[in-house]
């Protein structure tokens, strides 16, 4: 069975891009569009990886990468998260948070394809 | 010899010519225009309304009959003006610092913000005007009759009481007209006092005329009529000294008590400094008005036959003389003296009885509810001020038909005035003794009305209509002692002085004895402390504490009372004076007290307290009130306010500082935000625009899939190119680089283009206007203000989320500035972001729906800023409401 891919995003564009790529290579992507009730979709049907947007509507991508590392079905759920913001500052709040790897947009497809058949083959 | 129909016609027409004054007055006023309105002399000549069809019609009829005694009724007030200007004067402050609406307000206010205490007040004074109104009917129907009768056809009783109905509900119609047309601060009916105004000028030159012909085209000269004022029975009658000096006491008491001239002298008072020229102009006026008093009993008792009512004599004289011209501006005096006075009557009383009586009872039943949540309480004070006005007449005209219209106009008159100087013990005690409590109030109150209804009223409706003639006699149950002209046992006495004294005795000393034997609550103390020391300091104290009351529900609360323009404009003003922009100020003690102040001004004290006590916490008194009021020596208290007022200059100084502070930290804050912002504005259009790119490169699609990726690609390249038009147009904004358009238009098109713009074709959005509102020529940079227009309506079409979205844009003058308000029907914006909403990027809702990079409204406030005007939120519309201050150097005109 097809691997699920969960995508924390608000942008449609970018969750079709993404969708489309993944899709391409096989993947199942379920798209989630508001940060407030992420964690709710998350653990209402666990992903085997999580694409996590930072500035998000609700809530903010760390808080949820914080609240996912925090309970015990998900603490070791890759995370790949997304920003568009590329501070260094966010990366290293990324990596202490626990993110598996950190994105900054505008990405180039290979690199999403790359990085999430990495992710889900470690 | 005049016919009938003709005197309705003038008296139609007289009625029309008021009117005109009335709206005309009224209309100067609204555009503050009102110089002459608010002189010395239209002041005096609204303390005239003391002179009423008694005075015009009766006090002839008294000379006739009791020969000088008449005069008694001018001494009292001469006595007072000249005298007791001081009293006078305190109670001005008083009504001008607390925002008195009433006689009765002024007494709840004092004792407490008694609600109790409003309502005996309000109903004593009900029950005294109401054989007055009754009497002014009376007045006007029977100069009708006598009208009537000259042109050869009979009144029955019929027809009598089908002319007093008729005048009823004339009376009505013109002073719910003009007497509810606004609730504005304070009470002032300037239309209203502009018409008395009038109508007090022709009452007195009617009976100057009339005076002048008796003396000169009767008598034959002053000298002659000297000689028949000897050789007449008024010269020789025997003046009783216990019935005078009642009789000046209830008269001048009345001229302070009386709810109608609590109105005039001070509700209506627009200057205390008017007081000054009153007290000369006024009793002058009495004189004029007295002057010819003796004359026309005299030659009308000499010339008319024997048992003609005296009453009449100003009218009969003239008619039977052939003078009908002079007859009929003697009747117009006549009915100027009703009519004046049972306007003002009625709308004192109508404030009273619906303030202390309708909307507490309103409030009471809502209370779970709460004052915010109850609809319009504008329209409930209004229709109850309406149903009260007619309410009032109908008593009036209820009285005349028991009473059966018999009695002499004097002696109805006399009984009405002595009920309402009831007040006197309480108000006099309440204005300059600090130990006055409620308890004493109350009960000083209710016996001097039930005595004075006992005694006074009851028999004046007749002998046998209430009180039996055996109760008369005997007492009731055949209680001697408590006959109604014998109190006490006590007999002998003239039935009115008997009245007056007993009710004014018990009345005073079960004030003195419920104040000393009671303990005031502390609020009453507050109260009693700046009633009696009004002249130290006006600046008043707070009975209120900080609270957790929402700025913005009493906001909602306030417009529904005050009016939406008033109450933003006093909300605004105190936030600037807190130096805080936007309409919500912080919820201080100083602010409620304030607001406190401004709702009374058209609800009465008790009813604004209780409304306030609603929303904010404490709706009692804290712990610092009592505190202030252990200490209570004046002087402290100053020194205390001074201290206050320091305190609250260092802590404005304070915030200032902090502000500022703020606001540095927040520019370096914000100048990474900015940064941060931009590069996520940018990156992420140029996100999809690479992965689609990249996807298409890739190949491999269908041909639909192919120009759906091309046209997202095509869409966020636009998107790209609007963020950097809008970040190099903030930029020049800011800067001041830009270069306005010097452009003349009408307003009317520029919304209409901005509607088209901005409302796309496929758009839900209802746009309700008001076209005739948006005439107005404009002359400033047009392409810019349409700008900010386009922006609010896109706005309200992308955000708002109502199931039938709808814009609402009203064009509106709010203190001399004309505004353009945009009011959707959405869910609004939540107040921790009313400030933020027109800062750079700052989006509140959901991102893609929005489209928008967040520099809208930053924009539309950078252009208002450059146009001269203002943009700001408008809290408590329900939606979302954007506020537009157009340029003052703009209007060219208002079409």
């Amino acid at each position: 069975m097809a691997k699920r891919v969960l995508l924390i995003e608000d942008e449609p564009n970018i969750i079709e891009a993404i969708s489309f790529i993944l899709s391409r290579d096989g993947w199942t992507v379920h798209a989630h569009e508001n940060g407030e009730t992420a964690m709710a979709k998350v653990n209402a049907f666990p992903p085997d990886l999580i694409i996590l947007d930072v500035m998000l509507p609700g809530r903010s991508g760390f808080d949820i990468l914080r609240d996912l590392r925090a309970q015990a079905a998900t603490a070791a759920t890759p995370v790949m998260m997304l920003t568009a913001r590329g501070q260094a500052k966010d990366r290293e709040l990324a990596k202490r948070l626990g993110a598996n790897h950190f994105m900054i947009k505008p990405f180039s497809n290979a690199d999403v394809r790359d990085h999430v058949r990495a992710l889900m083959e470690a | 010899m005049v016919s009938f129909n003709i005197l309705v016609a003038v008296a139609l027409l007289y009625v029309a010519l008021l009117f005109g004054v009335a709206f005309y007055a009224e209309r100067r006023a609204a555009r503050g225009f009102g110089g002459w309105l608010y002189s010395p002399i239209v002041y005096t000549l609204s303390l005239s309304i003391y002179c009423t069809a008694w005075t015009f019609y009766g006090a002839v009829g008294y000379a006739a009959r009791s020969g000088l005694e008449f005069v008694t009724i001018y001494l009292g007030p001469t006595l007072v003006v000249v005298g007791w200007w001081w009293v006078l004067r305190r109670l001005v402050r008083i009504g001008r610092t607390q925002r008195i609406t009433s006689i009765a307000d002024l007494i709840s206010s004092r004792f407490g913000k008694s609600t109790q205490l409003g309502v005996i007040v309000t109903i004593l004074a009900v029950v005294a005007a109401t054989p007055y109104i009754a009497l002014q009917l009376q007045s006007v129907t029977l100069s009708f009759a006598v009208f009537a009768e000259a042109g050869g056809a009979f009144w029955g009783e019929d027809e009598l009481n089908g002319a007093a109905i008729a005048v009823a509900i004339g009376l009505a119609t013109f002073t719910v007209l003009f007497g509810t047309r606004n609730l504005d601060a304070n009470e002032r009916h300037h239309g209203i006092v502009m018409a008395i105004a009038v109508e007090a000028v022709v009452k007195l030159l009617a009976l100057l005329a009339v005076g002048i012909f008796v003396v000169w085209g009767v008598a034959g000269g002053p000298t002659q009529i000297l000689q028949q004022i000897d050789a007449s029975p008024i010269a020789h009658w025997d003046q009783n000294g216990a019935r005078w000096i009642s009789l000046i006491f209830v008269s001048g008491a009345a001229f302070i008590c009386l709810p109608r001239m609590f109105q005039v002298l001070v509700v209506e008072n627009v200057d205390e400094r008017h007081l000054n020229i009153a007290g000369w102009a006024f009793p002058a006026y009495l004189m004029l008005m007295s002057l010819f008093v003796v004359p026309i009993a005299v030659v009308g008792l000499a010339i008319l036959p024997a048992g003609a009512n005296p009453d009449l004599f100003v009218l009969t004289v003239p008619l039977s003389e052939g003078q009908s011209g002079l007859a009929m501006f003697s009747f117009l005096g006549g009915f100027s003296s009703a009519t004046s006075m049972v306007i003002v009557s009625t709308i004192a009383l109508a404030t009273m009885v619906s303030n202390h009586i309708v909307v507490p009872i309103w409030l009471n039943a809502r209370a779970g509810a709460g004052a915010k949540m109850s609809g319009d309480v504008r329209s409930v004070i209004l229709l109850s001020r309406r149903f009260s006005i007619a309410g009032v007449l109908a008593l009036g005209y209820l009285y005349y038909r028991v009473s059966g219209g018999g009695t002499a106009l004097a002696a109805i008159g006399l009984v009405s005035f002595s009920g309402a100087i009831q007040v006197l013990p309480s108000l006099i005690g309440g204005i300059f003794w600090r130990g006055a409590t409620r308890v004493g109030a109350a009960l000083g109150l209710i016996t001097g009305f039930s005595v004075w209804s006992w005694t006074l009223f009851l028999p004046s409706i007749g002998t046998g209509a209430i009180i039996s003639d055996a109760v008369m006699l005997y007492g009731p149950f055949g209680h001697s002692w408590l006959r109604p002209e014998a109190l006490f046992g006590i007999a002998g006495i003239d039935p009115l002085v008997h009245g007056i004294m007993w009710s004014m005795i018990l009345n005073a000393f079960l004030f003195f004895i419920g104040s000393v034997f009671s303990f005031p609550t502390p609020l009453e103390r507050l109260q009693g402390a700046q009633f009696v020391n009004v002249f130290d300091y006006s600046a008043g104290s707070s009975n209120w504490r900080a609270s957790a009351a929402d700025a913005e529900d009493l906001l909602i609360m306030s417009q529904r009372i005050m009016g939406g323009t008033e109450a933003q404009g006093f909300f605004q003003r105190e936030a600037a004076a807190q130096g805080k922009a936007g309409y919500l100020p912080d919820v201080t003690i100083e602010f409620v007290s304030l607001l406190e102040r401004e709702l009374a001004g058209s609800v009465g004290a008790a009813t604004a307290h209780a409304m306030v006590g609603q929303l904010t916490e404490g709706s009692g008194v804290s712990v610092e009130d009592l505190i202030a009021v252990a200490d209570e020596a004046a002087q402290i208290l100053e020194y205390s306010n001074q201290l206050e007022a320091k305190s609250a200059e260092q802590e404005r100084t304070a915030r200032a500082l902090r502000d500022a502070n703020e606001k540095l930290t927040a520019l370096s804050v914000q100048k990474d935000a900015f940064l941060s912002q931009i590069s996520h504005e940018l990156r992420t259009p140029m996100t999809s625009i690479r992965s689609f790119s990249e996807i298409l490169r890739d190949g491999e699609m269908t041909a639909d899939a192919q120009w759906r990726y091309a046209g997202i690609i095509h869409d966020e390249t636009l998107r790209l190119t609007r963020l950097l038009d809008d970040l190099l147009d903030l930029s020049v904004l800011a800067n001041g680089q830009v270069t306005l358009q010097d452009q003349s238009g009408d307003l009317r098109s520029l919304i209409t283009r901005a509607v088209d713009v901005a409302g796309g074709e496929d758009s839900k959005l209802r746009v309700l206007r008001d076209p005739s509102a948006e005439a107005i020529v404009l002359r400033t940079d047009l392409d810019r203000l349409g700008q900010v227009f386009i922006n609010l309506i896109a706005n309200a079409r992308k955000y708002c989320d109502a199931v039938t979205p709808t814009l609402s844009i009203k064009v509106r003058r709010v203190s001399g500035d004309y505004v353009i308000d945009f009011v959707d029907n959405g869910s609004g914006v939540q107040i921790k972001n009313q400030q933020v909403i027109f800062e750079k990027f700052s989006r509140v809702s959901d991102q893609s729906k929005a489209g928008g990079a967040g520099l809208g409204l930053a924009i539309c406030r950078e252009i208002m800023h450059r146009l001269g005007g203002e943009i700001s939120y408008l809290p408590g519309q329900g939606g979302a409401a954007f506020r537009v201050v157009l340029p003052r150097a703009a209007i060219l005109a208002n079409r």
